[in-house]
């Protein structure tokens, strides 16, 4: 596969709510109240519950596996959490190609929201599977 | 701007060292409820779920998604590098870097996961031991959506049982 700059990923998209997050806080021990409990998530300021960072993280890791494939590499990867995930959002995670070097490939990636609002916006590094 | 939250205990404890632990040996059946809680209500990739397709891959075994955490529930051993540990009662508590640290902290309310910066090296798999090394990154503040937003980050390093690079991992707490 020949990859240039502007080249678009293939998405990866949930519909998310307690069902996602809860698997979730299964396997990181990651019971905290604002994620659990509308009350303390809007006390937080946010509405109700909403979503944990690490799963839009692990969301943008999932886009990235799938377009690279099982013997590609990432090599790097930041995001910001700009905007809370709350329940019934359907969340996309997004790619572009920003940079071809080598065989190093740079993208913006990020989650959005289904209005196109960008919930965890970032960049990453990978390396194709051959 | 308000009065800063950043004290000069928190400005001299950037840097400091504070905990290392190790995980226990990674298991299939961790690798495989991981990806499946963060591929649900699809179906994980098979590299991460069965071994013999995982066995014909680059890896030649099953291997963790890298953003697996095998510290999760339990670790093998935890080493405080501080005379002051955190209360486990207090492991959510918006102050509990500084708590750790034997320092006040700023006594704000709210926290949110503000960002994560992570370089990879190899890959975790089934039967590996993960040595995680926490420090003490940098401080800033400025005003936000909901007021006057304190940045704090840790520094997390992961290599294995080899001692080769696991992950580098920057995490930036927002608190308010």
């Amino acid at each position: 596969m020949t990859v240039k700059v502007g080249d678009e990923l293939p998405t990866f998209t949930r519909e998310t709510g307690f069902a996602n997050w809860n698997r979730y806080a299964a396997v990181n021990d990651e019971f905290v109240p604002i994620h659990m409990d509308d009350a303390a998530g809007e006390a937080a300021g946010n509405g109700g519950a909403f979503g944990m960072g690490n799963l839009q993280w692990a969301y943008l890791h999932n886009m990235l596996r799938s377009w690279i494939g099982e013997n590609g590499e990432i090599l790097t990867i930041e995001v910001q959490f700009r905007s809370p995930n709350v329940k019934g959002q359907t969340v996309t995670a997004k790619g572009v190609v920003t940079a071809v070097d080598g065989d190093v490939i740079s993208l913006d990636v990020w989650t959005e929201q289904q209005e196109g609002t960008k919930l965890a916006p970032g960049s990453a590094k990978v390396k194709m599977g051959k | 701007m308000a009065d800063s939250n950043i004290s000069e205990a928190m400005k001299a404890a950037v840097g400091t060292e504070t905990s290392r632990s190790t995980s226990y040996p990674i298991s299939e059946s961790d690798i495989r409820k991981w990806a499946m809680a963060v591929y649900w209500p699809d179906k994980a990739p098979d590299v991460f779920t069965d071994p013999a397709a995982a066995a014909k891959t680059v890896h030649g075994r099953l291997v963790a998604p890298e953003d697996f955490n095998p510290f999760a529930w339990a670790s093998a051993t935890d080493e405080l590098l501080l005379k002051s540990a955190l209360p486990e009662s207090r492991e959510h508590d918006p102050d509990g870097p500084e708590l750790a640290l034997g320092i006040a902290g700023p006594g704000l309310t709210y926290q949110l996961n503000g960002g994560i910066v992570c370089e990879y090296g190899v890959r975790m798999g089934a039967g590996d031991v993960i040595i995680g090394t926490n420090s003490v990154g940098e401080y800033n503040e400025r005003e936000g959506r909901l007021g006057q937003m304190l940045f704090s980050r840790t520094i997390v390093t992961w290599v294995n049982q080899s001692d080769e690079l696991v992950k580098r991992t920057t995490n930036t707490l927002i608190r308010y």
